[in-house]
């Protein structure tokens, strides 16, 4: 395997610390638990688990094999070669944290840059070096404006639209925090901004829209911000990074906390993760921020450099009285973004950005006009948009599957009601034969 | 000379990668939705390339050189990892695919649940957990879930001995739990007479590290466990340590409750610069309806001629979702890949040879490093990095002046209960001729502290950077290149 000693070093080894046998190290373990059998596979050989992780992968039909048109908080994305190539240097992927600054540049430079391409794409003053996913760092945004009103504040808002996976999430981190509420989840899904500000009142901590939202519809969230301010509250705003290539920065809406799923940013759809947590603020809460910071900072002889700094913020220094547990960050995720949007640069995201919107357009335009099916979104919308069929969505799926098209998200499945409605996601990887394929297998859904 | 950052590198017009011209009609844009200005750096894929790869060259990585950073177990990663996660078949699919179209995926995931149960006596696994913290944060959840269910809403007190890793105290905390901190006696233990004393009708339960930050293996485990269930709590074990345990013995047999794995520890996940990580929670059989949604199981049996239809299930009672979609697949994947490579044969090799090794240089290291618990160590272990005839040097020092003999630190400062603390976890895959010298350059150092320790104070000189200005950083806070107008 990966242990190279030899039988002679071996014993060498034993010599030395004095011991006849390795067991014998083994001496503070209770003797009737030591040395259990472990009932696994024999051991195979890199050859051997090769072959058989082959037959595994190849059991599934993947986005590759199929026609997607699944989105719903992964989207399918055309990665670069640039960016695995360099996520494959064993100098970032095989080193640690960056506590030791003086021989970690490399990684501490990455994120410093990351940090900074992400204030380019939200507007925001500060971005942290990322947390686990759009999921976890929305619920992140719910502690900070949680303990910014020093818990006195107890009613958090989420827009129905925001990503239900998100909502599950916070839900779940916030079950330990005593008398907090939070509310807004169970308005009609297609409900608009306005309708959470009957919601608002000054018991409100934090606000939360998605941007685009979860049915892919952009609406301008500056009145709603207005209203979350004018109530002293905090306003989060959950955004997709590739549409920020094309559209306003949701800084421009009065945004507290922008956060967000990294995902589209150069990471593969791997089956759900490892993805990107993105959390930026405005300056003012800087030091309320969960998660790594790397800030600019000189060495002993004044040479420009990078440490991981505001530590004292953290677990490990603060132990109970820390706001958050986490003590790892997605890096080599954020260095897969940051290595993707330094290739595309301003012009390749923005492009990016347009074809995905153009060809979402081109798709619904061409889904509307078959006979049965109609596209609810009445509003301007990115990539993404709902479909009402004929039938429950889920049959729809069936039939496009047997033609070899993963169909959308089935909307029944999180939203009561909306069992006849379908999710659909357009990216720069569907090519017009593909979304007139599409439209021809709905076709025969009325047909069938 | 510094490597200027991507927007110092801009060149405004230059591009990067292409993609194709529009094939579909035009749709006009929402205007007042759309950006005026897109701040971000332009590159060709040239300059893309170099860049990263003189960042890459300031790091210090495990392909390089010897990363003794003890509770890190920074062992090597195999490269067929790499090749493993990226097959087509895992890196293109979708979480959200018809089942199906994804069994390739699930039984991976399911085996992977199956050979973590087996490896640690627990009953059941979810692999949602992100990291480790996370995995640690759920198991602390389901001790609250399952007082919750019993009406034991009164068990708010959480013990924690305190050597603890800082993320135990922080977990309960977040939890809504009160942290009852329990000091630790001479040999390194969980101080038995003080657990006895702080546990009543209000403990939840005590979060153990087991071997504990010391390198230590409890000798007094399942004493701790049983007075800790005798009074109604529960047993976390934080399995950051898990390398020193695999077939040596497993937590659940000895009666921990639940129990989160650090793939990226214990089975070889890269990384990564500080992440991903993944946390996957085994539970004992009482606390098998708690786990976190969703987790992997058999829909429909198999024959001989057909597999089994896995799907996803939801536990009675689960405390939730903790994160989005299925956990870190990616990092699934190089697990299995890892555990399949070792086998039944293999696997308690890779804790006998990390105890061996972290031995071996506790034996070597002790007659000039003072040993604060003098007993065999697990997988680490720790010393005090300072010497009274050495006055002005501490343990910072001879990290700092490691690095001028390319060897990366180990672990400083903590555990919290050891003075200028030195922990070193040197892991399996380390050779003796690269734990020889390992020891050389420690006596090395140590000299030096004695005759010239000016060298030390003032290292590391070889690296890109020196000592860096932290109090300057915190104060000025600079966290991004590009200053919005």
């Amino acid at each position: 395997m990966f242990i190279p000693h030899t039988d002679l070093e071996r014993q060498e080894m034993l010599r030395v610390i004095g011991v006849n046998s390795i067991e014998e190290l083994f001496d503070a373990v209770p003797v009737q638990y030591r040395f259990p059998p472990i009932n696994l596979p024999p051991a195979l050989t890199e050859m051997e688990i090769m072959t058989e992780l082959q037959d595994l992968a190849m059991t599934n039909e993947s986005t590759r094999d199929l026609i997607s048109f699944l989105g719903a908080g992964a989207y399918n994305h055309y990665i670069p070669a640039v960016v695995d190539s360099i996520l494959r240097r064993g100098e970032f992927y095989t080193a640690y944290t960056p506590y030791q600054p003086e021989i970690s540049q490399g990684t501490l430079q990455a994120i410093f840059e990351y940090q900074s391409l992400i204030c380019s794409l939200t507007g925001m003053d500060a971005s942290n070096a990322s947390h686990y996913d759009g999921a976890t760092a929305t619920a992140e945004a719910a502690i900070l404006a949680y303990h910014h009103f020093r818990g006195k504040r107890t009613k958090i808002i989420t827009s129905p639209s925001v990503n239900p996976q998100y909502r599950d999430v916070l839900c779940t981190y916030m079950c330990g925090y005593k008398d907090l509420s939070i509310i807004g989840g169970d308005l009609d899904p297609l409900s608009k901004p306005d309708q959470l500000i009957p919601l608002i009142d000054f018991n409100t901590a934090l606000v939360i829209v998605q941007y685009p939202d979860f049915l892919g519809r952009i609406f301008d969230y500056t009145a709603l911000g207005q209203k979350v301010h004018e109530a002293g509250a905090l306003f989060a705003i959950a955004v997709n990074p590739l549409a920020l290539g094309l559209l306003k920065p949701p800084s421009e809406f009065g945004a507290d906390i922008v956060v967000g799923e990294g995902q589209p940013l150069g990471i593969p759809l791997s089956f759900g993760g490892p993805y990107l947590g993105i959390f930026a603020t405005r300056k003012e809460y800087v030091r309320k921020i969960a998660g790594r910071l790397v800030g600019e900072t000189v060495d002993n002889q004044g040479r420009k450099g990078y440490v991981l700094t505001l530590t004292a913020r953290e677990q490990h220094i603060r132990r109970e009285k820390a706001t958050s547990n986490i003590c790892s960050n997605q890096g080599l995720m954020a260095l897969a973004a940051t290595a993707y949007v330094s290739a595309l640069g301003k012009n390749g995201l923005r492009h990016v950005a347009e074809l995905c919107y153009q060809k979402a357009h081109y798709a619904a335009q061409e889904i509307a006009a078959i006979p049965g099916f109609s596209v609810i979104n009445d509003t301007p919308f990115f990539h993404e948009f709902v479909v009402r069929c004929p039938i429950p969505a889920s049959e729809v799926n069936d039939i496009l599957l047997e033609e070899d098209i993963l169909g959308g998200y089935d909307l029944g499945q999180v939203y009561p009601g909306m069992e006849n409605h379908l999710l659909v996601a357009v990216t720069e990887m569907n090519t017009r034969e593909q979304i007139d394929t599409l439209c021809e297998a709905l076709q025969e859904v009325n047909n069938g | 000379m510094a490597e200027p950052t991507i927007y110092e590198l801009s060149s405004p017009g230059r591009i990067g990668v292409r993609f194709p011209e529009c094939d579909v009609p035009s749709t006009p844009l929402p205007e007042d939705l759309v950006r005026k200005e897109l701040p971000l750096p332009e590159l060709s894929e040239v300059d893309v390339v170099r860049h990263f790869t003189h960042l890459s060259q300031l790091n210090y990585c495990i392909d390089y050189g010897f990363y003794p950073l003890g509770s890190c177990t920074m062992k090597y990663n195999p490269k067929v990892n790499e090749e493993a996660a990226r097959l087509p078949g895992f890196a293109y699919t979708h979480p959200l695919q018809p089942i199906e179209t994804i069994q390739g995926n699930l039984a991976l995931m399911f085996e992977l649940q199956e050979y973590l149960k087996e490896i640690s006596g627990f009953a059941a696994v979810s692999l949602q957990p992100a990291a480790g913290a996370q995995g640690e944060m759920v198991g602390v959840m389901i001790i609250r879930a399952y007082h919750k269910d019993r009406h034991e809403e009164h068990r708010t007190r959480m013990i924690i001995p305190d050597s603890a890793h800082g993320t135990n105290p922080a977990s309960s905390a977040m939890s809504g739990f009160e942290v009852i901190s329990v000091p630790t006696d001479e040999r390194g233990n969980v101080d038995l007479e003080k657990l006895r004393q702080v546990c009543d009708e209000n403990t939840a339960g005590l979060m153990l590290t087991n071997p504990n930050t010391l390198g230590l293996f409890d000798e007094n485990v399942v004493e701790v466990i049983r007075i800790v269930h005798e009074a109604g709590g529960l047993v976390y074990g934080d399995g950051a340590n898990l390398n020193a345990l695999l077939g040596i013995c497993r937590p659940g047999d000895l009666g921990f409750d639940v129990m989160h794995f650090n793939l990226h520890k214990t089975f070889s996940t890269p990384h990564g610069g500080g992440g991903p990580g993944s946390g996957p929670v085994g539970v004992a059989s009482h606390l098998v309806d708690f786990l976190p949604a969703p987790i992997v199981g058999i829909l429909e049996e198999g024959d001989v001629d057909e597999p089994p239809l896995y799907g996803f299930e939801t536990p009675i009672k689960t405390i939730g979702r903790v994160k989005a979609f299925h956990g870190h697949f990616g990092m699934m994947v190089r697990a299995f890949t890892y555990i399949s490579m070792h086998g039944k044969e293999h696997l308690r090799k890779i804790s006998e040879y990390a105890v061996l090794n972290a031995n071996y240089l506790m034996a070597r290291l002790t007659p000039v490093y003072h040993l604060p618990y003098k007993r065999t160590c697990m997988h680490e272990f720790v010393l005090e990095g300072k010497w009274e005839d050495a006055p002005g040097v501490i343990a910072l020092d001879i990290a700092k002046r490691l690095m001028d003999y390319n060897i990366h630190p180990p672990t400083n400062y903590f555990p919290l209960i050891v003075h200028e603390a030195l922990m070193i976890e040197p892991t399996e895959t380390e050779s003796k001729q690269s734990l020889d010298r390992f020891v050389e350059v420690m006596l090395k150092i140590a000299e030096e502290a004695h005759t010239q320790p000016e060298l030390l104070k003032s290292a590391p000189h070889i690296t890109p950077v020196g000592r860096m200005d932290e109090v300057r950083a915190a104060k000025d806070l600079v966290l991004c290149c590009w200053i919005p107008e």
